[in-house]
This record gives C-alpha cells, structure tokens and sequence, in this order.
C-alpha cells in the first residue's frame, strides 16, 4: 500500500517539484497550499505522514503542527529555510518529528520520511520495562501501573530504543541514527527537544528524571528500575 | 600583615587622591595659614613698634624735664665744695622721686648716679637693673641714650622696662640721671593684641577651611552625580540623565551631559534597529533563496538519476549543474552564517561536552578527504574525555574547518593533531607541514574571501568564509583563534577555548608556534 502524504507548501512550483520526487518513490502526495485549510485537507486525507512548510500564508506552520499534534499522532516532517536555533525549536517543540533545512537533497527527505513511516517487526510479541513503565511493543502501548500513557509514534520509538539496551549510554548521534534515521552526524537539539518531550509525558517529575537519565557530556541512558 | 598606622596612612593617602574636596579644604588651610600668620607677625610689629616708640618719646621728655630741674640746681649751688654738690644731688634725687610718686601716672624710678664716685642718690636697689653699657654709653657720648632691659623690682619680681639716662654737670662732679620706665603695660597691650590676632587668624583659617568645602561640595556634587549618572548609563541604564538646575556653569555640564546621553541613546538605539532589519532581511533573504533553490536541487537530482540516458554533453552538463548547486548551496549557508554573526543574532548553545570524542570524530570523519590527497592524520588526545561547555555544532565546525584547510595547504604531508587542557582552558591545535604563510599572513587568513596567492585556484571548493566563521564561532565562545606559519615550514592553527561559558582564559595549554615550548601573551584579535 502507498504511504499518503500531505504537502503543506504555499511555493507551487516546490510542490509541484516534490510531487514528481514522491510519486517516484512510491508515495501518494496531496496538496494543499493555505495554512488555513491544512486541517480540513488532514482531516479529510487521514494521511500516513505530513510535509509542512513553516512559512505558510494564512495559519502559521507552528499552529498548524500544534493542530495536527492535538488530534493525532501522525509523523509531521518540517520544511524549514530557518537554521536559527529559536526557530527550530520552536518547530520541534510544537510538535514535529523532524525536520528538513532548504534546500535538500530528495534523497534525504525520502529516508527521513521512510524512517518515520518505518515500523518496527511489529509482529514479535515483545514486553520491555524501563523504571516503573512497561512497553508493549507490539501493541505500541506503554503503561504505568496499568495505566496507559499517551505517546507519539516517535516518542515511542524513542524510549523503546533507550529500554532495549537498559545499560547502553546512547550518544545522540546513535539515538539520531536509530530513531531518526539520519545516515550523518546531525543536529543534536533534535533529541534534546524530543527528550523533554517524552520526560514531560513519561516522567514523574521531569526535573528531576528517572526514566531517561541525562549522563553528562556523553548522552541519554534508560533509569534503572 | 600591615600595621594599623600604616594601613592609617595608606587610607589618608587613597583619600587624598579620591577626594578633589578634601584636596581644595587641605590647599586652603595650608594657604590661608601662611597668609594669617603674615598679617599677624606685621599688625603685631606695627603695633609694638608704635607703643615702643611712645613710650620712648614720654620718657625722653620726662628725663629732659628732670635734666632741667637738676641743672638749674646744680647752678644754684653758692659753693662748689664737693660736700654741698652732693647734699644737692640727694636732693635732686629725692625730689625726682617724689615727683613721680605724685604723678598719676605709671610708676618709674630715678636714679641719680655719681660718675666719680659710682655712688647711687637712689636709695632703692633698681640701680643694679642699668645695663653697664648704657652707663658707659652715657659718658661716652655725654647726650641722651636708652634701652630696653628687665628691670629689677624690690619685691624680687622683674618686668621688661625702658632706661633712658642722660649725664648732668655740677661744678667738678659728674652726675647721670636715669629714668627707668616699666613698659609692664604696653607688654600687657602686646600680649592682648597677640592672643587675640591668634584666636582671630585661627577662626579665619577655619572659617576659610569651611567656606573651601562648602564651594567645593557646590562643586563636586554634580560632578560626583555626573561620575554616578555616567556610571549608570555605561552600565546599559540608557534612560538615566542628570538633573538640571539653575543657569550656571554645573547646569550647562548638566545639559551638556544630558545632551550626549540623548545622542548616544539615539545612536545606541538606532543601531539597534539597524540589527533588527539586518535579522530580519537575513530571515527573509533565506526563506526567499532557499525555496526556489530547493526545486532547482531536486529538478537537478531528478536529471542526474537520469544522466546515464542522456547524450555526452547534457550529461556533462547536469553534472557541472549539480556540482555548482553544491557550491552555490555553502557559499549561501556561509553567507548566512556570518551575516547573523555579523547581525549579532548568533546564540550560544554551549553544553557540557567531550571534546576528546568530538575531536576523534572528526578526525575520522576527515580521513577520506586526507586519504584523496594522500596526507595522513596524526592525533595526541588526552587519555581521559574532557568535558568543556561548548555549543558542539559550532565547535564541531571550527574544528573541521581548520582541519579541511590543512589537508588542503599540507601539499600530501602529514596533519597532526592535538589536544591539551590546562588549568584555565583546553586547546587543540592543528599543524600542517606545507607552504606554509609568509609573514603577516597569520592573522589575513581569518579575512573574508582571503587568499594566500589569488592567482592560484580554489580546489576543493572552499567558500573563503570558512576561517572567517570560525573566528567569530570561537568569540562567541569566549576563546582564542590564532594561527602561525612560516614558509616552507608549515602552519599551526591553535583553537583556544575557556572550560566555562564566560571564563576567562589565562594562557593556552598548548604553543602556537611550534618550535618554542613556552606558553604565550593573551592574543591581539583577528578580525577580517
């Protein structure tokens, strides 16, 4: 089955550009070119992942993913031509897996995209714990003293990572290179920013971490239970 | 440890050269001192001066009066036997006395001397108070003659007095009169006028002392509020200005400060706004290139998937396109990178980080570049990982740069690297044995689109802003970025970073150049 993606873009000839670029890599793109009308379109399609420019006429980028990020889980990869560090992080923390700086090779935004689509041998029945917290993989649910908690397709693939290997510091680059598929070294705020997130979901006091444990100067490393 | 007297002086010594007021209250006293104590010694000279001289007139008339009264009864005299001459002589004396006595005024003695027979007519024991030399000067000159001397009461008790004698002819016998005036009065007089020319000088000296401190705290309070306001505004309260009041000259310092505090707050904020449209054109300029270039970079992927099937010379073609977009694409980043230097907009995002892996790191990361141009990477790291606070992106950039660019420059010799940290800072140097630069150059090559030899060309498509990023990079960090070179001997590139965002650094840890061992003096900066 074709992924469907949803491109957010207000630049028709970009859009129209990766179009051509997804089709040839399997996907099935829609457009939409207003901020304004980039939920009606999410709603409508109930696409496999979206491609959002930050810089839209009408809506901002930033509320769109914060929009799309209140209702779903869906992979949102931001098209950004910003590199400031404000800029980025904002986008991250709004909600988006990831992100792509203007201008980009094809070839990484498709194996950004197919890392995020990527699921993991769904079909092993495998229970992992991490502190307090259990991890159905199959299932995709984590639970905390039965209940469960609410995690993005990312966020789970981020703590599933660190609870495989409970005793393996991951540096950021190896979490980038698991998690995000990236192939080089890359920018370390992405997991910075996706850490908290996940702290601030999974953590019982984020200040104060037990689940993802910062190790100084090296990375991130699973709590002992 | 000081001494209590010494720290005493040292604190006198600092105030004195901290405080204008107390200089001008010290100069004052010192001055008007001098000129109270002048005035004093002349008024009181005047004064004494003025006393002496009328007593000395009473007492020459008094003595002219008797001279008269004893010659007139010395000539009287019916028998020059020397028995009556002596008999009028007691007499004389006696009446002299007994005039004075009379007198309401100022008691005085008189002393009737005989020459021939220094006999006294006086029955007191003032005689012994005339000075020898005066009796001598009296014969002498046989005319009037004075001085001053102590003169000798009964009562034991002695004042400072005034003798005037004269000598007095009778018959064959040589007589001399003196008068002897205690000047005990006029000493009084003297002393009143001193005590009271002390009191006064001192009262006008300290008087002058208070005015001297009240005129300079006119002074000195707006200019010590100027120094304050001054302080305020340098510290970045633009806001602060001085109070103006009154017309005088304090007032027009007021003003005028105010003025230039205006100015300044209209530069200051002016070249705010300047930065803030030369963000935002930055922003825009981004946004705006990079998303056209962003369709031309697939468009020109799309046909170099595709390039086998064209004919030679559009495959040609597309790949001279594809390698200029990359260019074009570093030149941009590049370009955008120093102008938000430039703009100030850059932002530290300094971590603890090991800089020992992310040196290892690139050094592997470099050795395909090394390996093409067949130099080979040498590394002396540390044993232990060192944690420094370092934006790591940043620092991962210098560093591959300054490496980049000695592969390029080392002409297939060998890049060595290394890595020191010392008490202060850490530093990593990278040393390349090519051509080295010529003298000067060390600190051109941090200079926007420099070059060693412009006739020779690029080849391994640097953007010439390279070195220029990774200076301001490394001032964003607080550190040192230097290089040295010498033709034919190579080049060193030393990176110099505080342990601490906002720590100060010492001395490197590692030699810039190589040959000498010792550590060097903080560097002069090198902007481009």
């Amino acid at each position: 089955m074709k992924a469907r993606v949803l491109v957010v873009d207000d630049d028709p000839s970009l859009a129209e550009m990766l179009g051509i670029v997804l089709r040839n890599e399997g996907f099935e793109p829609s457009f939409v070119s207003r901020g304004d009308q980039a939920i009606g379109q999410f709603r409508a399609i109930m696409p496999d992942l979206v491609l959002l420019d930050l810089m839209l006429p009408g809506v901002d980028g930033i509320d769109i993913c914060r929009a799309i990020r209140a209702e779903s889980g869906t992979p949102i990869v931001m098209l950004t031509a910003r590199t400031d560090t404000v800029d980025v992080v904002l986008g991250l923390e709004s909600g988006a897996d990831d992100y792509i700086i203007k201008p980009f090779k094809p070839k990484e935004l498709v194996a950004r995209m197919r890392a995020r689509l990527r699921r993991l041998d769904e079909d092993v029945t495998e229970e992992l714990t991490i502190g307090d917290i259990t991890i159905d993989v199959a299932g995709h649910e984590v639970l905390r003293e039965g209940r469960p908690i609410s995690l993005t397709p990312l966020e789970f693939d981020l703590l599933t990572a660190l609870a495989r290997k409970p005793r393996h510091v991951f540096t950021r680059d190896q979490l980038l290179e698991q998690v995000w598929g990236y192939r080089h070294a890359a920018d370390t705020r992405l997991v910075n920013v996706h850490v908290q997130r996940l702290r601030a979901k999974v953590e019982r006091d984020p200040e104060h971490p037990d689940i993802v444990v910062t190790v100084r100067g090296v990375g991130y490393k699973a709590g002992t239970s | 440890m000081t001494s209590l007297p010494l720290a005493l002086v040292r604190g006198a010594r600092h105030r004195w050269r901290r405080s204008l007021q107390l200089r001008m209250v010290t100069t004052t006293l010192l001055l008007s001192t001098v000129v109270a104590l002048l005035i004093g010694v002349t008024i009181l000279h005047q004064v004494q001066t003025g006393l002496l001289e009328a007593a000395n007139r009473s007492a020459v008339s008094q003595l002219g009066i008797g001279l008269e009264r004893a010659q007139s009864q010395f000539a009287a005299l019916p028998h020059s036997d020397p028995g009556s001459v002596e008999t009028t002589a007691q007499e004389v004396a006696n009446e002299l006395q007994d005039r004075n006595n009379d007198s309401t005024d100022d008691a005085y003695d008189v002393v009737m001397l005989s020459t021939s027979g220094l006999r006294s007519y006086t029955p007191d024991g003032v005689t012994s108070s005339i000075p020898k030399a005066l009796q001598r000067a009296v014969s002498r000159t046989a005319s009037v003659a004075w001085t001053y001397t102590e003169i000798q009461r009964n009562d034991g008790t002695s004042a400072p007095g005034l003798v005037v004698g004269a000598p007095v002819n009778a018959a064959n016998l040589q007589y001399q009169i003196f008068y002897l005036f205690p000047l005990t009065r006029e000493a009084q007089t003297i002393a009143l006028v001193e005590r009271t020319m002390i009191f006064a000088g001192a009262g006008l000296v300290l008087l002058l002392a208070g005015i001297a401190a009240l005129v300079t705290r006119q002074v000195v309070r707006p200019v010590r509020q100027a120094a304050a306001t001054a302080e305020r505004l340098a510290a970045g309260r633009l806001k602060e200005r001085m109070n103006v009041r009154g017309e005088d000259d304090l007032a027009t310092l007021a003003a005028s400060f105010n003025r230039m505090a205006d100015t300044v707050q209209r530069q200051i904020s002016q070249l705010r706004e300047l930065s803030r449209v030369q963000r935002r054109f930055v922003a825009d300029v981004s946004h705006e290139l990079r998303t056209p270039i962003t369709t031309i970079r697939m468009a020109a992927d799309l046909l170099h998937d595709a390039m086998s099937d064209l004919p030679p010379e559009l495959a040609r073609s597309t790949e001279l396109l594809q390698q200029q977009l990359d260019r074009f694409e570093l030149l941009l980043a590049d370009l955008l990178e120093i102008s938000r230097h430039d703009a100030g907009a850059a932002v530290l995002e300094a971590e603890p980080t090991d800089l020992r892996a992310l040196v290892a790191t690139m050094i592997a990361n470099a050795v395909p570049l090394a390996v093409r141009r067949g130099s080979e990477l040498t590394a002396d790291l540390p044993p232990a990982a060192v944690i420094v606070d370092v934006d790591a992106r940043r620092i991962d950039r210098v560093l591959r740069n300054l490496v980049e660019n000695a592969i390029e420059h080392a002409e297939g010799g060998p890049v060595d690297i290394q890595l020191a940290t010392g008490s202060t800072a850490v530093a990593v140097t990278v040393r390349d044995h090519g051509i080295g630069l010529k003298p000067g150059e060390a600190s051109l090559v941090f200079g926007r689109f420099w070059r060693a030899d412009p006739a020779r060309t690029r080849t391994t498509g640097g953007t010439g802003l390279g070195l220029s990023i990774a200076l301001e990079d490394t001032r964003l960090h607080g550190g040192w970025l230097q290089a040295w070179g010498d033709p034919g001997r190579g080049s060193v590139f030393r990176l110099t970073l505080p342990w601490r965002t906002g720590g100060v650094i010492a001395d490197s840890p590692l030699p810039l150049n190589p040959e000498e061992e010792t550590a060097d003096v903080p560097p002069v900066g090198h902007r481009g």
